[in-house]
């Protein structure tokens, strides 16, 4: 981390600099201990590292979890010792309980989208990058960024203890539908570990909603001067938008857990009506589940986006500079990032089909969901047209970007399948939807994350990650990604079902021909896991071993966070902030290779390359 | 240095836009309620009942403290710091009365049978009208906290920003009630 800081004169300018950046001049800049400068620090570029360490924390019990159900899954008649030691009775004689299954599916799915993919993705990225790509000296309100993160540890904290629970963490799906989730008699996830759960979303909510004020009021309020809305990189752009939606749809699921947490505790109703337990009629009367589906899923779609946004972003920006090539139609990049986040509240209930729904509502839902196919296509013929005979240079962070894109594609096509309604019915709950979903998010966004921290590496760390494990990282994870979820769509079509635990009641004994594939995906996962946790050695030895960097822009980017010394000191830029006089992305423009944004347009320039001029 | 000042300048302050961005991630909240409130309606096991009267009278008192709000803002401007206190007490005053009204409104459904588990109109009732006076205590803490900082400070500060942060989220809390009375009374 930054252990020199600016000298003298320098460093003079920079805090008077900071002092007057904005009215309420930030005591922080001065001296400052460790607990203020690692553990309580305000500055966005430690709070980006803290989002990230801890989302990596989280990827890899969230990754074991799920080798874990997939040694179930992959060998269901072999007995594992060493489940029993670390899980105890929960995997007595080697195999684990149905109970756990269900529960390692839960803690999966829950840590994946929520604890990595939302917080440890747009908390690295945004963080890092909106104050350093916008020229501004740090977030809107640092003090309100410093409690995201906090609020975001204290959810971990709360989910964590959840896992030690006598009765286990939850076991109601990250998607906790009721009266699974409602009814404390319903399973054994269902009692503590299932309120654990909603308080530490509720935690978790607070967390996003303060992290996302703040990086919305930071890119319209915070930028440089020249720096236009037009010229903004497009993660910014795109993590504006994933801020957008998680401000206008983490409320709504709020406000659903709450009324969750008031049937499970306190005798309400919403969601429960005309339920026997064991032969005993329940009280409740005039709820309705469907209630919970309308108010989880008007943040679960959009929550799907949350996750997929900032891979975009950051891929859009490393093709171009890792192709040496002005993006492809940057405005249409804008306008299809904006389409997606507003279609995006337009089709929820697309979870629904088969929930008992009004089907001509579901009609509505079918075309709006067909819509976002179009702006996406956008994107993709964008990036590909940028790659196309540009100069590809095939660094890590480039074939992770590429990546990206080739999963989005893949996966992409079969939400065109799944938003038909009539379809649906059929793949509804079945692996088909597993394919699907962890092709085009789960693992595309992981893909964009990955991209995004070997490339950025050395701006946080002032050093580079180990190139040969990186292109070993990639080609695993990439082939093992299809290897995973390509055969899974087989499986969904032929309608074996999603979270069941076992295959070999005579219902479902159709179902055992899949059984060499299924132990082929387990050991194919495994696998990938494994070279993730060499992801992992990699960043941690890079951050102390790796190779120094000495070209404070070693990718040869025209983006302002290159323009800062590479050990960045808190404020960002000693003196004065860089001015912009132009767009991102000014790549082989007159034979020149790049030019950075900070270089004024010379008379000679012909102006037509220059897509917007807007004077700021 | 003007140079920082100027490339830094902001068209609207960032505490303010924070509390606008805030106030939009509440009303999608109450949004969110509301709109369940609706669709149960549409149950058959949805069960109607009379609003408590007090209702009325703690509509009447948050008006007002958005009024007294209004004048201490203009008071701080005019660096009338003594009147801006006694209005500021007063508005938390009136903060406080708001919610003792509403306690005093659900005492009396629960005196005539309607309480938290009576029916679904009634549980989605409580919890909307609690969840929001949780927003007004919010503001109460926050008026408090000024209050104290007023008399605190032998150094006079006469940034208006807090103030006027403050100002613009008990303005809403107002809005927000008078929408969800409103709301209420013609859903019935
Ligand atoms: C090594 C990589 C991964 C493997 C092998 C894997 C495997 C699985 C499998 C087999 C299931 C379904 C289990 C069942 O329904 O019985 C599942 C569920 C799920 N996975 Fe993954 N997964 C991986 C990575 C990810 C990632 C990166 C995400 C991030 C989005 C993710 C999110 C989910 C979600 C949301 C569920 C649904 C959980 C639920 O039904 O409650 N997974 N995973
Ligand atoms: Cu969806």
């Amino acid at each position: 981390m930054s252990s020199e800081v600016y000298t003298g004169q320098a460093q003079r300018a920079a805090v008077a600099a900071v002092a007057v950046h904005d009215g309420d001049g930030h005591a922080h800049h001065h001296h400052q201990s460790f607990i203020t400068k690692y553990i309580f620090s305000q500055d966005h570029k430690v709070i980006s590292k803290q989002f990230l360490i801890t989302g990596m924390i989280w990827a890899i019990i969230g990754g074991f979890f799920s080798v874990i159900f997939r040694l179930q899954l992959g060998f269901p008649d072999k007995s594992f010792p060493f489940l029993e030691t670390i899980f105890g009775h929960w995997a007595a004689g080697g195999h684990i309980s149905p109970e756990l299954y269900y529960q390692l599916v839960t803690m999966h799915g829950t840590i994946m989208i929520f604890f990595v993919l939302t917080a440890g993705l747009s908390g690295t990225f945004a963080n890092l990058l909106i104050p350093l790509q916008l020229g501004a000296r740090d977030m809107a309100s640092p003090f309100l960024n410093m409690l995201s993160y906090w609020f975001f540890f204290v959810a971990s904290i709360i989910m964590l203890i959840s896992l030690f629970l006598k009765t286990g963490p939850s076991e109601a799906g990250w998607t906790a539908y009721p009266p699974l989730s409602a009814l404390h008699e319903a399973s054994e996830g269902s009692k503590a570990g299932m309120d654990l759960w909603l308080i530490s979303m509720a935690v978790f909510v607070v967390s996003q909603l303060l992290a996302g004020l703040n990086y919305i009021s930071t890119i319209l309020n915070m930028r440089t001067k020249g720096m236009s809305m037009t010229r903004m990189p497009l993660t910014i752009w795109a993590l504006f938008f994933t801020a957008v939606l998680g401000v206008l749809s983490f409320p709504v699921l709020l406000s659903g857990f709450i009324l969750l947490l008031f049937d499970r505790n306190l005798g309400t109703s919403f969601y429960l009506s005309d339920i026997y337990i064991a032969g005993h009629a329940l009280p409740n009367q005039g709820g309705s589940p469907i209630l919970y589906e309308h108010l989880f899923w008007f943040l679960g779609h959009p929550e799907v986006y949350i996750v997929m946004l900032p891979g975009m972003g950051i891929t859009s920006e490393l093709l171009a500079t890792h192709s040496r090539k002005p993006i492809f139609g940057y405005l249409a990049m804008v306008g299809s990032l904006f389409a997606i986040a507003s279609l995006s509240f337009l089709v929820w209930a697309h979870h629904m089909f088969v929930s008992g729904m009004n089907p001509f509502l579901g009609a509505f839902f079918v075309l709006f969901t067909l819509l976002i196919a179009v702006p996406s296509s956008v994107k993709v013929f964008n990036w590909l047209a940028t790659l196309w005979k540009g100069n590809i240079q095939y660094t890590v962070p480039a074939l992770f970007a590429i990546g990206f894109v080739s999963l989005f594609i893949s996966g992409g096509l079969t939400g065109i399948w799944l938003g038909n309604s009539a379809l649906d019915l059929h793949l509804h709950d079945t692996y088909f939807v597993i394919a699907h979903f962890h092709l085009v998010m789960g693992i595309a966004a992981f893909f964009g994350m990955f991209a995004g921290v070997y490339h950025w590496f050395p701006k946080m760390f002032g050093r580079f990650m180990n190139n040969t494990l990186g292109y070993i990282h990639f080609w695993v994870t990439f082939i093992g990604a299809y290897l995973m979820f390509w055969p899974m769509h087989y499986e969904g079509l032929a309608g074996m079902p999603r979270r069941y635990y076992e295959y070999s009641a005579d219902a479902l004994a159709v179902y055992h021909r899949f059984q060499g594939l299924n132990e082929f995906i387990s050991v194919v996962a495994i696998i990938v896991f494994a070279v993730q946790l060499m992801f992992v050695f990699n960043f941690f030895y890079s951050i102390f071993k790796g190779r120094p960097v000495k070209d404070p822009n070693p990718w040869k980017a025209n983006t302002l966070e290159w323009t800062t010394p590479i050990h960045v000191g808190h404020g960002n830029w000693p003196g004065e902030i860089p001015e912009v006089h132009r767009w991102a992305y000014d790549y082989s423009k007159n034979g020149i290779d790049f030019i950075p944004q900070t270089v004024p347009v010379s008379p000679a320039e012909e102006e037509v390359a220059e897509p917007v001029k807007t004077p700021q | 240095m003007a140079y920082t000042v100027r490339v830094q300048r902001k068209k609207i302050h960032p505490h303010k836009f924070n509390m606008w961005v805030a106030i939009a991630a509440i009303v999608m909240m109450f949004g969110g309620l509301t709109s369940a409130y609706v669709v149960m309606h549409g149950q058959t096991r949805w069960v109607s009942f009379q609003l408590p009267h007090q209702f009325i009278f703690s509509t009447i008192v948050i008006l007002l403290s958005s009024l007294t709000m209004a004048l201490a803002v203009k008071s701080f401007r005019q660096h009338h710091m003594n009147r801006y206190k006694m209005l500021i007490t007063i508005t938390a005053a009136l903060g406080v009365i708001f919610m003792i009204s509403q306690f005093m409104g659900f005492r009396f459904l629960y005196a005539h049978g309607v309480n938290l588990t009576f029916n679904v109109s009634a549980s989605l009732l409580f919890i909307i009208t609690g969840l929001h006076m949780l927003h007004v205590l919010g503001g109460v803490i926050a008026l408090l906290v000024m209050f104290f900082r007023a008399f605190r400070t032998r150094i006079r500060s006469y940034d208006p920003v807090p103030v006027e942060v403050a100002a613009t989220y008990w303005h809403f809390v107002d809005i927000l009630w008078i929408y969800l009375f409103g709301f209420f009374i013609w859903m019935r």
